[in-house]
C-alpha cells in the first residue's frame, strides 16, 4: 500500500511540474496511459489471489480517483494561467476616447421653444403656425390697430418693394405672432360651425418676427410665443394662474417672484407687462420685462369670429430668446443669430 | 414723459418716498423708467459771498478769499477759480461737508489756512454749465442752505406712457392720476379767471382782436387766440420756471417760448405763440392749396398732403397746424406784440402727419394720442397770465372759435358688475366699483349692478365696458387679484402616428451631428441670384443695411454664411442646419396671396467627415456622407435621387431629392465656382428639403417573418464605368419574383483585374418563403434570370 501512496505522490509532483498542457498530457500517460503504473496496477489485480482482490482493487481504485482529480485540477489551473496571460495581452486602454460621429445640437432657443411647447401642451394647448409675410389686416387692423392707431409706432415695420419699387402697403413682415390668433380663432370657428357653443380654443403660436431695429439687445428679427385661450369662462386671474405657473415651469425654480404690471394694447383690454424677478442669482431682485398679456379686446374676438358677449379669452405674447437668455445666462442677444459654432455647440 | 418730482408734489403730495411713489404710479400703468437725483448727494454747503479776493503770497493761481458763508465771522479760503471775483455770491462748502468724492476739512495750502471750499457745479454734481465757480443770483440769501436754494432735493422721474395715456403727459395730469390712486389731495392751480378782470378794464381789449375761421372743422373743432401787446420778449424767464422746464427735459430759448412750453408741462396743451407783427388778417384753420409750400421752424421745407391742417393768414401759411410752426412767423426775443394760439387738434387729424416728415414734436405726440379738448381756454388764460406777469403788456380778449358738431363725443359707457367678475375673475362691491371710478374723475350714474359712465375730457381711452373693467382692475391693483389655475373641460387632443413634428425633425437633424443655426430670413441680395438664381427677390422697402436687402428663397446663402463665419473662427468641420421659411412672389394663393412661404429644412457639412480623432483616417465630408443622412431622416421612406441642376450646386454631383416622384428637396455639393468666389476652402455638401415632406410617415406594415432557412447568392457584375447604379437595380428589383425578400447592392469594385472603363457591382440576394424550404433549382432559376436581365439590357457580364 505504501507503493500506491508513492504513486499518487509522486503523480502529484509530475502533475505540478508540468509547465503546459502538452507536459501534462505526458505525465498523465504516465501513470493513466496504456502503459501507465496504475494501469499496470490494474491489469496486475488478476493476478493476485481472490480474496485479496476486491481489497486491492478498491485501494487502486482510490489512488486513480486521486491521481485523476489532480490531474483535472491542474489541467483547470493551466487553462486559466493560459486565460490570464491572453487577457493580459488583449488588454485596451480603456481611457482612450470612444470613436465615431458626434452628436449636433438645437438651437438654445428652440430648446427653449421646445419647452415652451410641452408645457404648453401638458395643459391641453395646440401649437399652431402662421406666414411671416403678413397681410396688413391680420397684423394690425384685425388686431383693433387701424391705420395711423399710434400704437402701429410702436412696432417699427418693414415692408416690401412692390413690383413696380413702390412699397407695397398691403403686406409687411409680421411683427409679432398676434396674426395668428386671427388666422386660428378663423379656422376654429370655421371647424366648428355646426356647434351651438365652440369648444374652447387653446393655442400658441411660436414663430420669428420682424422689426426695424438692431442693437445688443434688439434684433431685428426675433421669437415670440402667442397664446390664446378662448372660452365662456376665462379670466384675468386664470391668465394670472397660466402665466405665473408657466413661468415657475420654465425656469423649474419657485425663487422667482412674478407680477403683472397695467400697459397698453390695442388687442387687448385690460393689458398688462408681465414682469419677473428672481429671488437669487446675478439678476437677484430685478424686474425683468418678459412678456406682454391681457383679455382679448372684443373687436379683435370679432374679428375673429367669435361672439364677445358668448365669448371671453386672454392672449399673451413672450420673448423666448428673453426667456432663453435668462434660463442660460447668455448676455448677448446677438449670439443667437451669429452661427458660432463654439457658442451653439454649448448646448447639447 | 420727464418731470420734476417736486414740481409734481407741488400739484399732489401723498405720504410715500420717492421710490413707493414710483412703484404706485409703475403697478397702475404709468410705467417708471427712470429715476435720477437732479444733483449728487452732498451737505453742509450754503450760499456765501465772496468780500474780497487777493493773491495767494506763494501761488500765482491761487486766490486768497474772504468770505461771508452767514457764519458769523468772514471764512478764509484759499480759491483756484479764475472766476473768483468780489461780491459774487457762490456755493461754499463748510468745514465737515461731504461732497461726492471728498470730504472738507480744515487745512493749509501753500502754508495759508482754509476753512472750507468754494465750489463749481460740477462739484456738487450738477451739470456743467461754463466751468469754474457757480455763480448764483444776486438775490441769493447769504448762508442759506445750497441745496433748499437750488431745490437741489428733488428727482428728475421719466415715465413710459402707453399711447392711450396722454392725459399724463402733463404734470397736472399725472398728479389727477396720482391723487385718485393714493387718495391724497390734488392742488387746483391758481388760475384765474383773467380774462374777464382784463376784459372790465380795457374796455378797447376787442379793438385789434384776430378774427379766428375754421376751414377744417374736422381736424380742428377748436381754437383759441389772443393777442397780447407791449410785451418784453427780452425778459429773463424766472429762476424757477426755466429749472421745472429743464427738469422736464426741454431747453429753454427765451421767455415766450419757455411759457408756452412751461403750460404744455404743465397742463398738457400745446401752445403756439406767434409774432402778432408778422401776420396779417384773420387766422384760419386750413388744409393747403395745391402745390403749397412750409419752411418749418427747423428749417426744413415741406409739402404738406392735401389732408394735412395748416394754420393760415389772409397771406401765407404759417404751421403745420398741431405739429411745428413756421419760419418766420413765430415769437423772437424782439417780439412786442404777440398773438397765441390754443387750440384743439383731433387725434385723427395729427396722427402720422409728423412722422410722414421724418420727426416728431412734442405738439405732434400728444395731439396724436389726444388733448382735453376742454383745455384750450383754460391754458390760453394760465399762459396769459405767466406772461404779463413776467413780461408785461397787455391781454386782448381770447377769441374762441368752435365747431361743437366736430368736438369729441363722450357717449356713456354701459357697465355690469356681472361683466366685471366675469373677466376679472374676482368680484367686487357695487360701492368699490362706483367710488374707483368716480376718483378718475369719470361720470358714474348707478342703477343696481349696473353702471352709466361718461369719461372726462382728458381721456380719450374709454369707449367700452372693457376699458372701464381696465380702469377698476388698474386702481385696484393687479397685483391684489388672485392668481388662479384655471378650469377647464378637458378632451384629448389627436396626436397621429403618422406625423412627426417639426421640433422632432430638428431632433433628427441634430442627431446626424448637426448644429442648429438661425439665420435671418433676409439676406444679400447676391446670395439669391448665386444660389438660387434669383435676379428678382422679394426686396425690403426699408432694410436694416443693404446686406440684409431682400427676402431668402432658399436657405442655402445663409447656411454658406454661417460657413464663412466658422471659418474665419478657425473651425474646420462645420456642420449646421436651419428648419425655416423661405419667400417667393406666386401668382396662386396660399395665406397671404401673392406670397408662397415654404417651411424648409437645410443643411451643410463641410470639413472632415468625422471628427478627428485616433484611429479612422481623416477624410473630407462627401456627396455620399450627406446623402446617408438624408436616407436616415426620410427612413423608413425611401427617397430616390435624381441627378439635376441647380443654380447653387456641382452639376455632376448633385441630386433632385424625390418622394412618389415628386421632388422635394436638392443636394449636392457646391458649385465650383461660388467656392472660389466665397473662398472657401474646399465645396461643402449642402441639401435643402421641403419640411412637409419629412413630416408625414407611412404607417408600419406587418410582413409574416419566415420560419424557414434563407438562401443568399451573391452576384458580382461588370459593366461599363457608366452605368449608374439606381436603373438596374430597379430593373433588376422589378424582376424578382415574392420569395426574393431582398435584393441590395452592397459593392463597388474599380480597379486592378477590370479595364478602365469598367466597374464591377455586387448585389446580394436573399431569398426565403414563409411556407417552405426553397429548391436549389428555384433559386438558381432567378439568380439566373437576374443575370440574363443586367447582361441583356445593361451590358453586363458575370465577373469571374
Amino acid at each position: 500500500m505504501d507503493n500506491l501512496d508513492q504513486l499518487v505522490a509522486s503523480a502529484m509532483a509530475d502533475f505540478a511540474t508540468a509547465s503546459e498542457p502538452a507536459k501534462l498530457e505526458d505525465a498523465k500517460a504516465r501513470y493513466l496511459g496504456k502503459d501507465g503504473s496504475l494501469t499496470a496496477l490494474l491489469k496486475g489485480l488478476g493476478k493476485l489471489p481472490a480474496e485479496d482482490r476486491k481489497a486491492a482493487g478498491a485501494a487502486i481504485n482510490v489512488a486513480k480517483e486521486q491521481v485523476e482529480s489532480a490531474l483535472s485540477a491542474r489541467r483547470e489551473a493551466l487553462r486559466n494561467a493560459q486565460l490570464e496571460v491572453q487577457l493580459a495581452a488583449e488588454a485596451l486602454d480603456v481611457t482612450l476616447p470612444g470613436r465615431g460621429r458626434g452628436r449636433g445640437t438645437l438651437h438654445p432657443v428652440m430648446r427653449s421653444l421646445d419647452r415652451i411647447e410641452q408645457l404648453f401642451r401638458s395643459i391641453g394647448f395646440d401649437v399652431a403656425d402662421g406666414p411671416e409675410i403678413e397681410s396688413d389686416w391680420h397684423n394690425f387692423t384685425a388686431l383693433n390697430t387701424p391705420e395711423n392707431h399710434p400704437a402701429r409706432s410702436m412696432h417699427d415695420t418693414f415692408y416690401l418693394q412692390g413690383v413696380g419699387g413702390k412699397v407695397q402697403e398691403d403686406v409687411l413682415l409680421r411683427t409679432h405672432t398676434s396674426p395668428v390668433q386671427i388666422r386660428t380663432m378663423l379656422a376654429h370657428v370655421e371647424r366648428y360651425k355646426h356647434l351651438e357653443t365652440l369648444p374652447e380654443l387653446r393655442v400658441i403660436c411660436p414663430g420669428r418676427v420682424y422689426r426695424v431695429d438692431s442693437d445688443a439687445t434688439h434684433s431685428p428679427m426675433f421669437h415670440q410665443v402667442e397664446g390664446l385661450w378662448i372660452g365662456e369662462q376665462v379670466s384675468f386671474a386664470d391668465l394670472k394662474g397660466v402665466v405665473a405657473d408657466f413661468l415657475r415651469s420654465f425656469f423649474e425654480s419657485n425663487d422667482l417672484n412674478v407680477r403683472f404690471r397695467p400697459s397698453f394694447f390695442p388687442f387687448t383690454e385690460p393689458s398688462a407687462e408681465i414682469d419677473v424677478a428672481f429671488m437669487s442669482g446675478a439678476l437677484e431682485g430685478r424686474w425683468l420685462e418678459i412678456a406682454g398679456c391681457g383679455m382679448v379686446h372684443p373687436n379683435v374676438l370679432r374679428s375673429g369670429g367669435f361672439d364677445p358677449e358668448k365669448y371671453v379669452g386672454f392672449a399673451f405674447g413672450m420673448g423666448p430668446d428673453r426667456l432663453t437668455m435668462l434660463r442660460y445666462g447668455v448676455n448677448d442677444l446677438r449670439l443667437f443669430f451669429e452661427g458660432d459654432l463654439r457658442f451653439l455647440s454649448q448646448f447639447h | 414723459m420727464q418731470f420734476s418730482e417736486s414740481w409734481l408734489r407741488s400739484l399732489c403730495n401723498p405720504p410715500l418716498d420717492t421710490e413707493s411713489l414710483c412703484h404706485v404710479l409703475t403697478m397702475a400703468g404709468l410705467e417708471v423708467e427712470d429715476i435720477q437725483p437732479v444733483a449728487a448727494a452732498f451737505s453742509h454747503v450754503v450760499v456765501a459771498q465772496i468780500l474780497s479776493a487777493e493773491k495767494h503770497p506763494d501761488a500765482d493761481k491761487l486766490k486768497l478769499c474772504s468770505v461771508d458763508a452767514g457764519q458769523g465771522a468772514p471764512l478764509q479760503i484759499v480759491c483756484g477759480a479764475p472766476n473768483a471775483a468780489v461780491g459774487m455770491k457762490i456755493p461754499c462748502a463748510l468745514v465737515g461737508a461731504k461732497l461726492p468724492g471728498i470730504e472738507i476739512r480744515k487745512a493749509k495750502v501753500r502754508g495759508i489756512e482754509s476753512f472750507g471750499m468754494l465750489c463749481s457745479a460740477r462739484e456738487l454734481g450738477l451739470p456743467d454749465d461754463q466751468g469754474g465757480l457757480l455763480s448764483l443770483p444776486a438775490d441769493a440769501t447769504v448762508g442759506m442752505d445750497i441745496r433748499s436754494f437750488l431745490d437741489l432735493d428733488d428727482h428728475l422721474i421719466t415715465l413710459k406712457l402707453t399711447p392711450n395715456r396722454a392725459d399724463c403727459l402733463s404734470v397736472t395730469g399725472i398728479a389727477r392720476e396720482l391723487a385718485a390712486l393714493t387718495g391724497a389731495p390734488l392742488n387746483a392751480l391758481p388760475v384765474t379767471d383773467f380774462s374777464a378782470e382784463h376784459q372790465n378794464s380795457h374796455a378797447d381789449s376787442h379793438a385789434g382782436a384776430r378774427t379766428v375761421i375754421l376751414d377744417a372743422p374736422e381736424a380742428c373743432p377748436r381754437y383759441c387766440g389772443r393777442v397780447i401787446r407791449g410785451v418784453d420778449g427780452r425778459a429773463l424767464t424766472p429762476e424757477w420756471m426755466r429749472r421745472r422746464i429743464e427738469r422736464s427735459g426741454i431747453r429753454c430759448i427765451s421767455v415766450l417760448v419757455d411759457v408756452t412750453n412751461y403750460v404744455m408741462l404743465e397742463l398738457g396743451q400745446p401752445l403756439h405763440a406767434f409774432d402778432n407783427s408778422q401776420l396779417s388778417g384773420a387766422i384760419h384753420v386750413r388744409y393747403p392749396h395745391p402745390g403749397e409750400t412750409l419752411q418749418l421752424l427747423n428749417g426744413q421745407s415741406v409739402q404738406p398732403s392735401a389732408e394735412t391742417a395748416l394754420i393760415a393768414d389772409e397771406a401765407r401759411a404759417l404751421a403745420l397746424a398741431g405739429v411745428m410752426g413756421g419760419e418766420g412767423s413765430g415769437v423772437t426775443e424782439a417780439t412786442v406784440d404777440l398773438f397765441l394760439e390754443s387750440a384743439f387738434f383731433s387725434p385723427a387729424a395729427i396722427a402720422g402727419k409728423a412722422r410722414s416728415f421724418g420727426f416728431s414734436t412734442d405738439a405732434s405726440h400728444r395731439y396724436e394720442r389726444g388733448v382735453d379738448f376742454d383745455l384750450p381756454r383754460i391754458a390760453i388764460e394760465r399762459a396769459s397770465q405767466l406772461i404779463l406777469d413776467i413780461c408785461g403788456g397787455q391781454a386782448g380778449s381770447v377769441v374762441e372759435a368752435n365747431s361743437a358738431t366736430h368736438l369729441p363725443l363722450r357717449r356713456p359707457v354701459q357697465l355690469r358688475l356681472a361683466r366685471v367678475t366675469r373677466v376679472l375673475g374676482v368680484s367686487f362691491d357695487p360701492e368699490r366699483v362706483e367710488s374707483i371710478l368716480c376718483g378718475l374723475g369719470l361720470a358714474v350714474h348707478r342703477v343696481g349692478d349696473t353702471f352709466e359712465v361718461t369719461p372726462p375730457s382728458f381721456r380719450f381711452d374709454i369707449e367700452i365696458e372693457e376699458d372701464l373693467i381696465e380702469e377698476i382692475a388698474r386702481v385696484h391693483g393687479y397685483d391684489n387679484i388672485p392668481s388662479q389655475p384655471p378650469i377647464a373641460r378637458t378632451a384629448m387632443m389627436p396626436v397621429p402616428e403618422i406625423c412627426r413634428t417639426p421640433m422632432q425633425v430638428r431632433r433628427l437633424v441634430a442627431e446626424r451631428d448637426y448644429h442648429e443655426v438661425i439665420n435671418f430670413s433676409f439676406v444679400e441680395p447676391a446670395w439669391e441670384a448665386d444660389f438660387s438664381g434669383n435676379t428678382q427677390p422679394i426686396v425690403l422697402a426699408n432694410p436694416i443695411a443693404s446686406q440684409m436687402g431682400v427676402m431668402r428663397s432658399s436657405l442655402i446663402g445663409g447656411l454658406v454664411g454661417v460657413l464663412i463665419t466658422n471659418r474665419k473662427r478657425q473651425a474646420e468641420r462645420v456642420r449646421v442646419f436651419e428648419l425655416g421659411r423661405c419667400f417667393q412672389r406666386t401668382a396662386v394663393g396660399g395665406p397671404v396671396a401673392g406670397f408662397a412661404q415654404p417651411m424648409r429644412v437645410g443643411g451643410l457639412a463641410a470639413g472632415p467627415s468625422e471628427p478627428e480623432q485616433w484611429a479612422i483616417t481623416s477624410r473630407r465630408v462627401d456627396f455620399y456622407d450627406v446623402k446617408a443622412d438624408i436616407e436616415t431622416l426620410f427612413a423608413p421612406m425611401q427617397p430616390e435621387f435624381v441627378k439635376c441642376e441647380h443654380p447653387a450646386l456641382h452639376p455632376g454631383r448633385s441630386a433632385s431629392i424625390r418622394i412618389d416622384g415628386l421632388p422635394v428637396g436638392v443636394i449636392g455639393e457646391l458649385h465650383p465656382r461660388w467656392v472660389q468666389k466665397y473662398e472657401l476652402v474646399a465645396a461643402p455638401v449642402v441639401f435643402e428639403i421641403e419640411l412637409p415632406a419629412l413630416l408625414g410617415l407611412p404607417f408600419p406594415s406587418y410582413v409574416e417573418v419566415s420560419r424557414f432557412p434563407a438562401v443568399v447568392r451573391d452576384l458580382a457584375l461588370v459593366l461599363p464605368q457608366q452605368q449608374a447604379l439606381g436603373p438596374l437595380l430597379e430593373a433588376l428589383t422589378a424582376l424578382c419574383p415574392p420569395i426574393v425578400r431582398e435584393l441590395k447592392f452592397f459593392d463597388l469594385y474599380q480597379g486592378k483585374g477590370l479595364n478602365e472603363n469598367e466597374k464591377s457591382l455586387a448585389f446580394r440576394i436573399v431569398m426565403q418563403d414563409t411556407q417552405r424550404t426553397l429548391e436549389d433549382a428555384e433559386v438558381e432559376t432567378v439568380v439566373a434570370s437576374l443575370l440574363s436581365r443586367a447582361t441583356r439590357d445593361f451590358g453586363a457580364s458575370l465577373r469571374g
